[in-house]
């Protein structure tokens, strides 16, 4: 583990944090049978004999499953193993069909991996590298909807593929949690195999935490939340966490080993279930399926067809688009926003302004809107168009930006918000002239004064001409024009 | 050996319910039968891989293709209780 | 036509070419079931829509289509096995209303080879016994003397069939119950290579055991069978791409150049019934005479068969019956008040109820073996000692092509004689337990005679050799002395 940062305490202790993060894998059909995975279908509706567990019934792996999670761990530098195998996790709940979760275990898929990013701000920034223990294929169980005087069961999410990806207790402070999960989706997105959908669902974040005095040898209890829904909560709830246990630790309680929830209401945690009467989960092979073989060909062959990852996508903002690193680490934390900002760049062939365009004024609204990227109203090769526009001096940068506001509010292309709005910059010399004109000869008096010597009062003229044209006139050629009148003896 | 605390640990674990009668029984037949299938004990099988599939064949994966052949309502008909098309059990939580 | 005797190719072809039809075939054997089966138990449930079923078989015929291999034959099924629509019990209180949305496999194959379904046959509940005396419907009757059992788990097939209360039966063997109830009924049975047989919607018992198989009046009745339920399943990972021979074709009673193998284990065992030991002598006769060399072989390792097997059956079965739950289908305790029930006591009074009495013994026995601390010695142990025992086999198999052996140490026994002594029953398996270790196919064929009571011997091939074991078989027949006997219930 690198990390050029120093130390993070909390009043002595040390805080010890690894994550553990389902992705469920964007398929067409469930790891082990057929049953659709769309979001919104009716109850029980995407279930089979299969997913309900019906007797009899037997699982078959999904081929497209296995290729996502070996994609993952390779962006992951994970080892593939040769041979995987998945066992059965045995417990009773109704929400699982079988009696049974299929997973993998003792052999999982992924192993031994690591994941660079950064922590911090612009101006306070450093590497941190997490390693991943394990990432391992499981299905997911159905859902409960509970009702007071009963429960009901819907399983059609029984059966969804999920990979497990596991952390190791690397992680020191929230920030570094909550950074390394956000690097995580961003990874999935990038790959195409998970829609990283917290709210759904899609992408679900477990934390294990634990204190200790510094220098202590041994890690503290360790403490689960569960089931957190977004990454701002996944800080929030680990710093809660941190500061609950070292008050415990203080007051000389002991830290039972539990699972508890966050409640992003209160801004506390609290406790779900102990887990000291450990369930005992009989896992052993499951016989209804053969081991995951996977040849070094297989692996040579997707490690080809892995598509640029953010980090490597930032570099090549450097060093292609002349970008300043933390600009394009900013651009490529989301798979779309990089590829917004390819389009934008390759349109109006300047990726700097492409870049502040993208990065102030669209990032501005987009947040405001509450708006993904993907919901922008402006699309990239209008964005591209807009900067094209003053590059070539037809409009202005200051024009530039009412255009953009109603192209936000429109989504129409600027040239047609430019030519309905009037807005084409005035190039016409004789027409700045005529502006200047009128401008100098209705302040003959601070024109008398410019003359005099405040040359100061440049300022005033330029704003004036520029007020008169209702902002239109070409810069440039009204600092050169009224150079050329003001300076000119009268 | 397995006496009726064990055994009552493993009906736990199982979720079945045994009575007391049947938990004595099980107590004395499992001991028994237990007793007699040690003798695979003696066996030397240091470095041997366990065999779960018995005989030697391909491994083949489905394509990621979605199929329905079943409606809600056919998948929940054998439901003891039901609300709609969802199963319904005791409260959880 | 004299459908008592006539094989399956023979009712097929009548049907095809319309001597018969398929709905007089079918009425045939309903209405012996109507006349004898009060006798003998062996069906649990009646197909009401068999002669509807063969009425479309008949339609076929008439439009000049072909119906398939099986045209117009009427199988009686094991209730292990799912039928769409049909009621299916495994033989348990758990699953007495259960009506299954599709069909398994094996039965989906046999309808579109052109066969009907005259019902389900009754069974050891969830195929654990072998007396068939732990049915929740009551145990089956031997048809040679109704005072005996018929054997099991597969005895109502067994019973049925050799009653000819069906043109063809099919079973399950986990541990035998093909093989033994037909040696004790005086039928054919085959077991499969493990993965020949699709075990997509049987009912499971034991995963890595189980094999469905034909139970029937002949070999070549069996090889038929074979040719139609053998092979790859899309639903089943455990299904074999081998392609399946026309062992119906290939059937040859010349053993010139066969090598048959006695193991040394199985020979002259202390504790078997004189009949019994005649019979394999017989046997080896027989097989002598037509041509084939003896040869001495050993498999040291199936003295610890048995163990091995309950060990692996047990743990398997645990976890493949918690599906059984009371949730999604089944049998549910009765709760006046479903909301202050606790979700454990739920389970438990379900389970409690649904099962019987040695379904609870194998599910705590196996439960006991997974359970935290004793995986390794019981579990995993056994499953080693399974990969030794099976390299035995493939060394005994470069010796011989054929193993021949007893079925069962004994003759069927009377109804109730050893249900007080579970071990004493296990230990009857004995000789069948081994193959399903090992995957092997094995088979019983009828040739000798315990007074009224029939006996089988066994044979056993290696690993997809089925047609070896069959053309052995085929040979015995020739001359078997229970050839022109005739159970007392007929």
């Amino acid at each position: 583990m690198s990390s050029n940062q120093a130390p993070t305490y909390y009043r002595g202790y040390e805080a010890i944090i690894g994550l553990e993060i389902h992705a469920q894998l964007k398929t067409e059909s469930k790891m082990f049978c057929s049953d659709a995975t769309t979001f919104d279908a009716g109850d029980n509706e995407n279930t089979s004999p299969v997913s309900i567990g019906m007797p009899g019934t037997l699982p078959v792996v999904n081929k497209r499953a296995i290729e996502f999670s070996i994609k993952t761990g390779l962006a992951l530098n994970c080892e593939i193993r040769k041979k995987s195998v998945f066992s059965r996790k045995n417990y009773f709940y109704p929400d699982l069909p079988k009696g049974y979760q299929i997973s993998q275990y003792d052999e999982p898929l992924c192993e031994h991996g690591e994941i660079k990013f950064n922590v911090g701000d612009k101006d306070n920034k450093y590497e941190k590298t997490v390693s991943i223990t394990r990432a391992h294929m499981e299905e997911d169980a159905g859902k409960s909807n509970h009702f007071g005087e009963y429960t009901l069961i819907n399983y059609n999410r029984s059966g969804m593929p999920l990979l497990e990806i596991v952390s190791g207790p690397d992680m020191r402070t929230p920030q570094e949690a909550a950074e390394y999960a956000r690097t995580v989706r961003s990874v999935l997105r990038y790959l195409d195999v998970c829609d990283g959908n917290l709210d759904e669902g899609s992408l679900r974040c477990d934390c294990n935490i634990s204190v200790r005095k510094i220098g202590a040898p041994k890690f503290g209890t360790k403490v689960e939340i569960k089931n957190i829904n977004s990454f701002r909560f996944v800080e929030k709830a680990i710093e809660y966490e941190i500061d609950r246990q070292i008050d415990a630790v203080e007051a000389g309680e002991k830290i039972p080993q539990e699972t508890r929830l966050y409640d992003p209401d209160k801004n506390r945690t609290f406790s779900m279930r102990l887990k000291e009467d450990a369930q005992d989960y009989r896992y052993f092979p499951d016989p209804d399926l053969m081991p995951v073989i996977v040849t070094p060909e297989m692996i040579e062959k997707f490690r080809k067809e892995l598509p640029e990852l953010p980090i490597a996508r930032a570099q090549r903002f450097v060093t292609e688009h002349g970008l300043p690193e933390y600009d394009a680490l900013v651009l490529t934390a989301e798979k779309e926003l990089s590829e917004y900002f390819e389009v934008v760049a390759k349109t109006c062939k300047n990726s700097k302004a492409a870049s502040n365009w993208v990065m102030t004024e669209l990032l501005r609204e987009l947040n405001q809107a509450e708006k993904a990227i993907s919901q922008s109203p402006i699309k990239p090769e209008q964005l591209g168009q807009l900067i094209a526009l003053i590059d070539k001096g037809t409009i202005s940068g200051k024009i530039a930006k009412t255009v953009f506001s109603e192209m936000w509010t429109t989504s129409k292309d600027p040239e047609v918000v430019v030519k309905e709005k009037g807005l084409l910059q005035i190039s016409d010399t004789g027409a700045i002239e005529k502006i200047i004109d009128e401008v100098l000869a209705a302040n003959t008096a601070q024109v008398a004064d410019y003359r005099g010597g405040r040359t100061k009062l440049f300022g005033f003229f330029v704003g004036a001409v520029m007020k008169a044209s209702k902002g239109q006139a070409n810069p440039d050629l009204v600092n050169q024009m009224l150079t050329d009148k003001l300076n000119k003896p009268a | 050996m397995i006496d009726k605390k064990a055994i009552e640990h493993i009906a736990k674990l199982a979720r079945l319910h045994v009575s007391g009668e049947e938990a004595e029984q099980f107590s004395q037949q499992l001991s028994k039968a237990l007793g007699y299938f040690e003798q695979i004990s003696k066996v030397e099988t240091k470095g041997i891989e366990p065999l779960v599939t018995p005989s030697d064949m391909e491994v083949f994966w489905r394509e990621d293709i979605s199929i329905k052949e079943l409606s809600a309502e056919e998948l929940v008909a054998n439901a003891p209780e039901k609300v709609g098309n969802l199963f319904k059990v005791p409260p959880v939580v | 036509m004299d459908l008592i005797k006539a094989s399956l190719s023979e009712i097929s072809s009548a049907v095809k070419t319309k001597k018969v039809s398929a709905v007089e075939v079918t009425q045939f054997f309903q209405s012996r079931i109507t006349k004898l089966d009060s006798q003998l138990n062996s069906y649990v449930t009646v197909n009401e829509s068999a002669s509807k079923e063969a009425a479309a078989i008949d339609a076929k015929v008439a439009k000049g289509e072909d119906p398939g291999l099986l045209a117009g034959v009427p199988f009686g099924i094991k209730d292990m096995f799912c039928t769409r629509g049909l009621r299916t019990t495994a033989g348990s209180k758990m699953l007495s209303e259960f009506v299954p949305p599709y069909d398994a496999t094996v039965v989906a194959r046999l309808r579109s080879a052109g066969a009907t379904v005259l019902g389900k046959l009754n069974q050891d509940e969830f195929a654990m016994g072998s007396s068939n005396e732990t049915s929740f419907f009551g145990p089956v009757k031997n048809p040679w003397d109704t005072a005996h059992v018929p054997g099991g788990s597969s005895g109502g097939s067994a019973a049925a069939q050799s009653a000819r209360l069906a043109a063809a039966t099919l079973g399950t063997d986990t541990g035998g119950s093909i093989r033994q109830p037909s040696s004790l009924c005086g039928i054919v049975g085959v077991k499969p290579t493990y993965g020949r047989v699709s075990r997509y919607g049987i009912v499971s018992y034991a995963s890595s055991l189980d094999q469905a198989g034909p139970m029937v009046s002949s070999v070549s009745d069996a090889a038929l069978t074979l040719e139609v339920i053998c092979g790859r399943d899309e639903k089943d990972s455990t299904t074999s791409e081998r392609s399946v021979p026309a062992f119906s074709k290939n059937l040859n009673q010349d053993l010139k150049g066969m090598k048959i193998g006695l193991m040394k284990e199985y020979m002259n065992r202390p504790g078997n019934h004189v009949d019994t030991s005649k019979t394999v002598e017989a046997a080896i006769d027989a097989v002598k005479k037509r041509g084939a060399e003896i040869v001495e072989i050993s498999v040291p390792l199936t003295e610890h068969a048995v163990p091995m097997y309950y060990l692996i059956a047990a743990s398997e079965c645990s976890s493949n019956l918690a599906r059984y739950d009371g949730v999604k289908y089944g049998h549910r305790a009765h709760f006046d008040n479903l909301g202050s029930i606790d979700l454990d006591a739920f389970y438990e009074k379900s389970r409690g109820e649904g099962f019987g009495k040695e379904v609870k013994r194998r599910i705590m026995l196996g439960t006991y073996c997974l359970s935290s601390g004793y995986y390794d010695a019981y579990y995993n142990k056994a499953c080693q000692v399974r990969r030794l025992l099976r390299q035995q086999y493939t060394e005994a198999f470069q010796k011989c092509d054929v193993i021949l052996s007893a079925v069962t140490t004994h003759p069927a026994f009377k109804i109730g004689e050893r249900v007080s002594d579970p071990l004493a029953m296990y230990l009857n398996d004995i000789y069948t337990v081994s193959t399903n270790l090992a995957g092997l196919p094995g088979m019983s064929v009828p040739f000798g005679m315990s007074g009224h009571l029939p006996i089988g011997v066994q044979l056993t091939a290696a690993h997809f050799e089925e047609q070896k074991m069959l053309n052995v078989g085929f040979a015995l027949e020739k001359d078997s002395p229970v050839a022109g006997k005739a159970p007392h219930v007929i």
